[in-house]
């Protein structure tokens, strides 16, 4: 006779088990996703004490001036793997670059999971452990989540939205709305890889390239740059809508136009020959591990000096000024010579057919 | 990068544009027209405009495929999509196109109709093959660059004897458009404001220099064939401008490296094994023109979504206050249009010359409509680099 062990669960099967919907019912499967998956990746002690919030110490900044920084992103991204990266590690570089472009240092993450019914929990795993490498990487600790589930055909298999809070430097002041006339501008480096990476694996676009994605948390590169100049005017991270609705959103804000030089700005040889076959404009394509940053002309030299030090900035640039313009038009000389505008973009960027 | 990096040298369009500068003769007009969107959106992406003297109009002509197709075309396709519940697939510029009742095919998606973007062809194809149980309609669009695709496909389709495909042909003839511009009698008044032709690129590609012919010895314009890179452009406007100096009208090639007189043969061959000649088409903007479009061969019936299915086309006016057909005939620039930059922009157009960015009013609006303002900074004669 085989002895019955008290409260004995079978471990989730790891390698073939899918989603179902008690995974998100409340009941013992739920507490036992949640402690197999997701608290033995992100283990922490606010996460460990296992209430539904988390109790954290204030940080020394505040006293001293620094002003709280929260930002929050909902990540979609299909497919859920790409060359560089995975909707795991994106959620978190997502977020604390949102926080740090703040001049903040970020602190702590939330994590929502909408799990879609039928999702392999191998695949789940994957992504929960890429995501505890990049907050463990980044130094940010995920200290409280959420777990839903949803019928198979109501999700995209899964969807994450990560919160962050950070704190400011005490006496840095960033926003989009203090570019100045005369303004530099600079790139922390290339522009596009991230999209063009995951054009390249998107269904119907078989497109052999080893680009990878650019996803990288930006915090260490933000806290170099305030170091050698404190008095950035701008920070932003050009992601949906690439550079030039990043730009176009600050002049817009700022009420200033811009004149950019296109031989300046920094775009792999790869990214331009998938951007040509495909008819897109690398201007336009989505990053995830590049800055922006805009700062008085006169330390332009010595931004650009400390963004070149640090390992995310190697291939940092400047690449154009901000100019006085009621129309707040981004303009651009062309590598050819020639002139033209860098407007919004419209709608979706559509492949052009011939 | 290779093979286009060549094409697009700061160091030789400054000469090029210097020579230009030193070849217009000062106070003349040289009004001329790129027939193809893909000369639109080059001239706009590098902004060539403001290398060329202001002697200079370039005029954008309406050889963008989703900027001549009428409403009644697109309203068909949504009819398809929404009624017959068909898989409708098509090529990505065509899915912002206004149709009727501020519909398009986007907006038809969104309420539910199943329309695909596909980058080719034969992709169309794949899905038929992947949904043997979806009527799948390859909404097939284009000039003589996309046409010879699609009749490989049609071909395929009947080696493979797939019953779930067809095509909704929309496929159009550039020389019959240009005739459509030139007037239909040599020296018409209409097309007086037209000195030259840019002319197309892929397009010739196929069907070669030759078909051209008519618009030197009927209409007495010249006519160069050019690539899409800058640099093509800038020496194709200087070949015209020595034509037009000289008087001369003559069919010259500037795009050697890829047209020859007489074009692709195989797939001028495919094209005419596969489709033949609609009697007349309408065009947006230009109206009905005779012979300027495709329809599948009676060998082909069954591949036919417009006999297959019971979708007729009806033609719809163009919105009253849209200038498209003007524009798109040369006689308006964009920025004339009354609703150009107020109800009609690429983020909600009215017009279809607004929705592509090969559309002569989206490439204006997207790349040139600082200009307004812009002194044009092209070197004098004399001056040094």
């Amino acid at each position: 006779m085989s002895p019955v062990k008290p409260g004995y669960t079978r471990p989730l099967d790891l390698r073939h088990g899918r989603i179902d919907m008690s995974h998100g019912s409340g009941g013992r499967s739920m507490v036992q996703l949640i402690e197999q998956i997701f608290l033995s990746a992100f283990d922490n002690p606010a996460l460990a004490a296992r209430d539904d919030h988390a109790v954290l110490t204030t940080p020394p900044e505040l006293a001293l001036g620094g002003q709280l920084v929260m930002a929050t992103d909902s990540h979609v991204v299909s497919p859920l793997f790409f060359p560089g990266g995975d909707i795991g590690c994106l959620s978190v570089h997502g977020t604390v670059n949102d926080v740090a472009m703040a001049g903040a240092r970020p602190l702590w993450l939330s994590a929502g999971f909408i799990l879609e019914e039928g999702f392999p929990l191998a695949d789940l795993q994957r992504i929960v452990t890429s995501m505890a490498r990049a907050a463990a990487d980044a130094g940010v600790p995920i200290v409280t989540g959420d777990t839903k589930v949803v019928q198979a055909g109501k999700g995209d298999g899964v969807f994450i939205n990560t919160t962050g809070v950070g704190v400011t430097r005490p006496g840095v002041h960033l926003s989009g709305s203090l570019a100045r006339p005369g303004d530099a501008i600079l790139v922390s480096g290339t522009m596009g890889d991230h999209g063009v990476a995951v054009m390249s694996v998107r269904e119907g676009l078989s497109f052999g390239t080893t680009l990878l994605s650019d996803t990288q948390s930006l915090h260490t590169l933000v806290a170099a740059m305030l170091d050698a100049v404190p008095g950035i005017h701008v920070l932003r991270d050009p992601t949906r809508g690439g550079l030039g609705a990043t730009l176009n959103e600050i002049a817009s804000q700022s009420g200033v136009g811009m004149r950019l030089s296109e031989s300046a700005i920094p775009v792999r040889g790869e990214v331009r020959a998938a951007c040509e076959l495909l008819g897109l404009d690398p201007l336009y394509v989505a990053n995830e591990g590049k800055l922006l940053a805009i700062c008085p002309a006169d330390q332009a030299d010595a931004l650009l000096a400390a963004m070149r030090a640090h390992p995310q900035g190697r291939d940092a640039a400047r690449i154009g000024s901000v100019v006085d313009d009621p129309n707040r038009f981004v303009q651009m000389t062309t590598a050819l010579g020639g002139q033209r505008m860098v407007d919004w973009l419209s709608g979706e960027q559509l492949p052009r057919i011939c | 990068m290779k093979y286009v990096d060549e094409f697009r040298n700061a160091d030789l369009a400054r000469g090029l544009a210097r020579a230009i500068t030193q070849a217009v003769a000062p106070g003349h007009r040289y009004n001329l027209m790129e027939f193809c969107g893909g000369h639109t959106h080059a001239i706009a992406r590098h902004g060539l405009r403001a290398l060329l003297p202001p002697e200079i109009e370039l005029i954008h002509g309406p050889g963008c495929p989703v900027c001549v197709l009428p409403i009644g075309r697109i309203d068909q396709a949504i009819a398809l999509a929404r009624d017959h519940g068909v898989l409708l697939c098509t090529y990505a510029d065509l899915m912002r196109v206004p149709a009727s009742n501020a519909s398009s095919l986007m907006k038809a998606r969104s309420q539910g109709a199943d329309v695909r973007m596909v980058y080719s062809a034969i992709d169309a194809l794949k899905l038929a093959q992947q949904h043997p149980d979806r009527e799948v309609v390859f909404l097939a669009i284009g000039f003589e660059t996309t046409t010879p695709p699609t009749a490989s496909v049609l071909r395929q389709a009947r080696a493979l004897g797939l019953r779930n495909f067809s095509v909704l042909c929309n496929h159009v003839l550039t020389p019959p458009a240009m005739r459509g511009i030139l007037g239909p009698a040599p020296g018409n008044e209409t097309s007086a404001h037209l000195h030259g032709f840019i002319g197309p690129a892929h397009v010739s590609t196929v069907i070669g220099s030759e078909p051209y012919r008519f618009c030197a010895d009927d209409y007495h314009r010249p006519v160069v064939i050019t690539g899409f890179e800058p640099l093509d452009v800038m020496q194709a406007v200087l070949m015209l401008v020595r034509q037009l100096n000289e008087g001369r009208a003559e069919i010259e090639n500037q795009f050697t490296r890829s047209v020859t007189p007489l074009g692709n043969q195989k797939a001028q061959a495919l094209m005419a094994e596969v489709f033949e000649l609609r009697d007349s088409f309408e065009w947006r903007g230009l109206g009905s023109l005779p012979h300027s479009a495709l329809k599948l061969r009676p060998e082909y019936a069954s591949f036919d979504a417009e006999q297959r299915f019971a979708a007729p086309y009806r033609a719809v006016a163009d919105a009253k206050a849209c200038e498209c057909g003007a524009i798109l005939r040369g006689e308006k620039r964009p920025q004339d249009c009354r609703v150009f930059g107020t109800v009609c922009t690429p983020d909600n157009p009215i017009g279809s010359c607004m929705v592509s960015s090969e559309g002569a009013c989206a490439a204006h609006y997207t790349y040139g409509r600082f200009m307004t303002d812009m002194p044009t900074i092209a070197e004098k004669p004399g001056a040094t680099a």
